[in-house]
């Protein structure tokens, strides 16, 4: 056997560690804006790039993909080098990943605040930038399997098969989530509609959690934890076991996101029966990684490295126990759509992923520059202000959560509903307030951190490349008899690739294509009708500006909802919604029904609304929209948008993409007289104008003729 | 009549794959297939350093 030498290369490593402090710091930042901005909505809501609805999807864009994102890619390049022991395949791939990953995460915090988006859920990304994410990520995937191939170590260590399921689950997610249709360079629409496209959206949405922030971090555990800890993991065994178990049933859980909605029953069951059963597969890694410590927890006393990954682990698990809860319908009922969500990612996302960044960072970079960590105290410092910092958000986001969720629900004797919307809203104030100084706290430690790093990177010097050696792989291998099957694939990229693919693909499969099948699923409703041109332009405004961030659009059947807000919403009425505006948070209120029945409001109030909505309601926290009575409409995408709507299958008449502007002329004119009527004098050719014919739209449709004509064959 | 179909379908092909996890698991577990499967963990610990005086020439040569 010849011992080889070769070098790792190191740079890659330190310039992802660079990009992970740095959009981490700025990610961090815009969410503090964020949740300050809920605090202060007149002063800090600058519109419109500033306003909350498009800096919101900055923010989780931000610390999802470009902080924990980079920190995945930090970690992947340090240990699978030294896991195979081989440099990596191709240091040009390498570096095109690198600066592809920054390019896309620049487009990204461009057209954000742009109002660029597509309103899906950390999918807001427009067209090209999917197809340059795509691309990106297959050169990444290639440079991977590359390295594999070409691997002088032949058994792959658990957290290899963390990293090739999170490439290929990743790359299915994206490419079919990202279905959807180019209206111009840089506006879309989704392929999918209503339920069908709210169910693919949470498909990917959790599974961007599963797959994005759980596996390859589990992976990461894997690696460093043994290595800071210098200890074996607690149970190889367990690590085989909770791997396939996580990625099978992880798949499935996407539904969780859509109980009580208009998503057809069965598949609300079956996504609560595997995000239950999804607790047993995430405490196996919590316990595994905990029970790594065995025997050794004074070295956590002492080493701060160790406490950054205790609680870290120690968060997975609270997560991942509440997870399975608020699958839960009856804990569903209480928690969706309030701030008791926000508590749960954030316990995931400061917690589980931020805590085990900061302690690969504190690990990694004194190692890759020849040096000891600048200051423990102060990375002790960090440690403390950190975990008080998760605190302090976490718990008044509970305590806000199951208080204004409570408010909801309470009805005075008489049967009346007790608390108007807006009262549930100006109670949470002093808990957001509270929620940003521990995001702040949470910052200032990382801000502690990017100073130590700067100081320990000062006083080293990078080892570029760095020696290493180990004999060749032998080209033939000799089967052991009675080996486990399982080495077989440990041995094999590219089978254990198709394997993972497929054992992800079933679930996906069997969730998503019935439902597009099987008509009996979506109930057509007669009298529901496509948008009029200028409703629909309306609500593309709407999805500009990020209006489901705060305000959903589906109506639960629960008496506490149907009082408030109206009938319940059926899945027959978001049939043309492409892409669907669901949403998952209500900061405001529902507005399925916003131009139905009770909740109808006159042009005039929505007028004076959206110019300045603390005028008209007092106390609210919503932004003003007044930017929108000055822009006005730009009626030239109106044929291409009737157009792709034709496409996709929304029964426009013949040639009617030839008669929508003038239809929308006519809308747009009818409107602004009334307005006239009330002294307000604006132009028909104005944003506002179609906003307030979409939302004037909502809800209304199934009201004509009493849901006559449900079929159901 | 369709909803109920796919549910049937839906849940043999869910209790297939789950059964076909648990029988796979059980047969490794009697064949003692996990015997060895503590070794990867360790050796983990010990792959970054190469040999002392080994390092030595190698950037002895390349300087």
């Amino acid at each position: 056997m010849q011992l080889e030498k070769f070098q790792y290369d190191n740079r890659i490593v330190r310039n992802f560690a660079y990009a992970t402090i740095l959009w981490g710091v700025v990610g961090m930042l815009v969410g503090l804006w964020a949740a300050l901005e809920l605090v202060f909505p007149k002063v800090l809501n600058v519109q419109p790039w500033f306003n909350f609805g498009r800096i919101r999807p900055l923010h989780t864009n931000a610390v999802i993909f470009a902080f924990v994102g980079n920190g995945i890619f930090m970690g992947y390049y340090y240990s699978l080098q030294r896991l195979l022991k081989t440099r990596m395949a191709s240091d040009i791939l390498s570096r095109i990943h690198f600066w592809g990953w920054q390019l896309i995460i620049v487009a990204a915090a461009i057209t954000l605040p742009l109002g660029i988006t597509t309103s899906k859920e950390y999918a807001e990304l427009e067209w090209p930038i999917d197809i340059a994410i795509a691309v990106i990520w297959v050169i990444f995937g290639w440079n991977m399997f590359a390295t594999i191939l070409k691997r002088r170590e032949r058994h792959l260590y658990v957290a290899i098969w963390f990293y090739i399921a999170t490439f290929v689950t990743v790359a299915v997610l994206h490419i079919v989530n990202s279905f959807e249709l180019p209206v111009t360079f840089l506006k879309s629409y989704s392929w999918y509609a209503g339920v069908q496209d709210a169910l693919v959206q949470w498909w990917y949405g959790h599974n961007a959690v599963a797959f994005f922030l759980t596996t390859p971090y589990l992976g990461l555990m894997y690696y460093f934890l043994p290595k800071a800890a210098n200890r074996p993991v607690f149970s190889y065994k367990l690590s085989i076991i909770h791997f396939w178990a996580l990625i099978f049933i992880y798949i499935w859980a996407g539904p969780h996101h859509l109980l009580y909605s208009a998503l057809p029953n069965w598949a609300q069951s079956l996504g609560i029966v595997f995000s239950f059963t999804l607790i047993f597969p995430s405490w196996g890694g919590m316990i595994n990684g905990l029970l790594t410590l065995r025997g050794a927890w004074d070295k956590v006393r002492e080493d701060v490295i160790l406490k950054f990954m205790v609680v870290a682990v120690t968060a997975y698990g609270m997560a991942t126990f509440e997870g399975p809860m608020l699958s839960l319908k009856t804990i569903n009922a209480i928690s969706h759509f309030t701030d008791w969500t926000i508590a749960h990612v954030h316990v995931g996302g400061l917690g589980w992923n931020g805590m085990l960044t900061f302690g690969i960072l504190y690990w990694l970079i004194p190692k890759i520059f020849k040096t000891e960590l600048y200051s423990r105290k102060l990375a002790n410092a960090h440690f403390w202000i950190a975990t008080l910092g998760i605190l302090f958000y976490a718990i008044p986001m509970y305590w806000a959560g199951f208080t204004q969720a409570s408010m909801w629900k309470q009805f005075t004797e008489s049967g009346q509903l007790k608390y108007p919307f807006l009262e549930t809203v100006t109670y949470l104030k002093p808990f957001y307030a509270t929620r940003s100084f521990g995001g702040a706290l949470y910052l200032v430690g990382a801000l502690l951190m990017v100073y130590n790093i700067y100081k320990t990177v000062r006083q080293g010097k990078l080892v570029a490349n760095e020696d290493a050696e180990a004999p060749a792989l032998e080209k033939t291998y000799q089967q052991h008899n009675g080996e486990h099957w399982h080495r077989w694939l440990e041995r094999k990229p590219v089978p254990f690739l198709v394997a993972t693919l497929i054992v992800i693909l079933i679930g996906g499969v069997i969730e998503m294509v019935p439902t597009f099948l099987v008509k009996s699923n979506v109930p057509t409703i007669a009298s529901v009708k496509p948008y009029t041109p200028l409703e629909l332009q309306g609500r593309d405004i709407y999805v500009r500006e990020g209006c489901y961030t705060c305000h959903s659009q589906m109506i639960r059947p629960f008496r506490s909802e149907t009082e408030r807000y109206g009938e319940y919403s059926k899945a027959g009425e978001f049939v043309y919604d492409h892409p669907f505006q669901w949403g998952s948070k209500r900061t405001g209120p529902d507005l399925a029904r916003e131009g139905a029945g009770n909740n109808r409001k006159t042009n005039t109030w929505h007028f004076n609304h959206l110019d300045d909505p603390q005028a008209i309601s007092t106390g609210s926290i919503m932004p003003s929209y007044s930017f929108l009575i000055d822009n006005v409409l730009d009626t030239s995408t109106t044929r291409a948008k009737i157009r792709a709507m034709q496409t996709l299958g929304v029964p426009y008449e013949k040639g009617y993409e030839d008669k929508a502007n003038r239809d929308l002329a006519i809308q747009a004119s009818q409107i602004a007289a009334t307005l006239h009527n009330d002294s307000i004098m604006v132009p028909s050719n104005r944003e506002i104008i179609a906003v307030i014919a979409y939302l004037q739209r909502l809800g209304t449709d199934i009201g004509k003729n009493k849901i006559a004509g449900t079929s159901n064959k | 009549m369709q909803v109920v179909s796919v549910l049937i379908i839906l849940i043999a092909v869910s209790i297939l794959v789950a059964g076909g996890f648990l029988v796979a698991f059980i047969w490794s577990v009697k064949k003692g297939q996990f015997d060895d499967d503590y070794t990867p963990s360790v050796r983990m610990l010990f792959d970054d350093t190469p040999a002392p005086d080994e390092e030595s020439s190698v950037k002895s040569k390349q300087s």
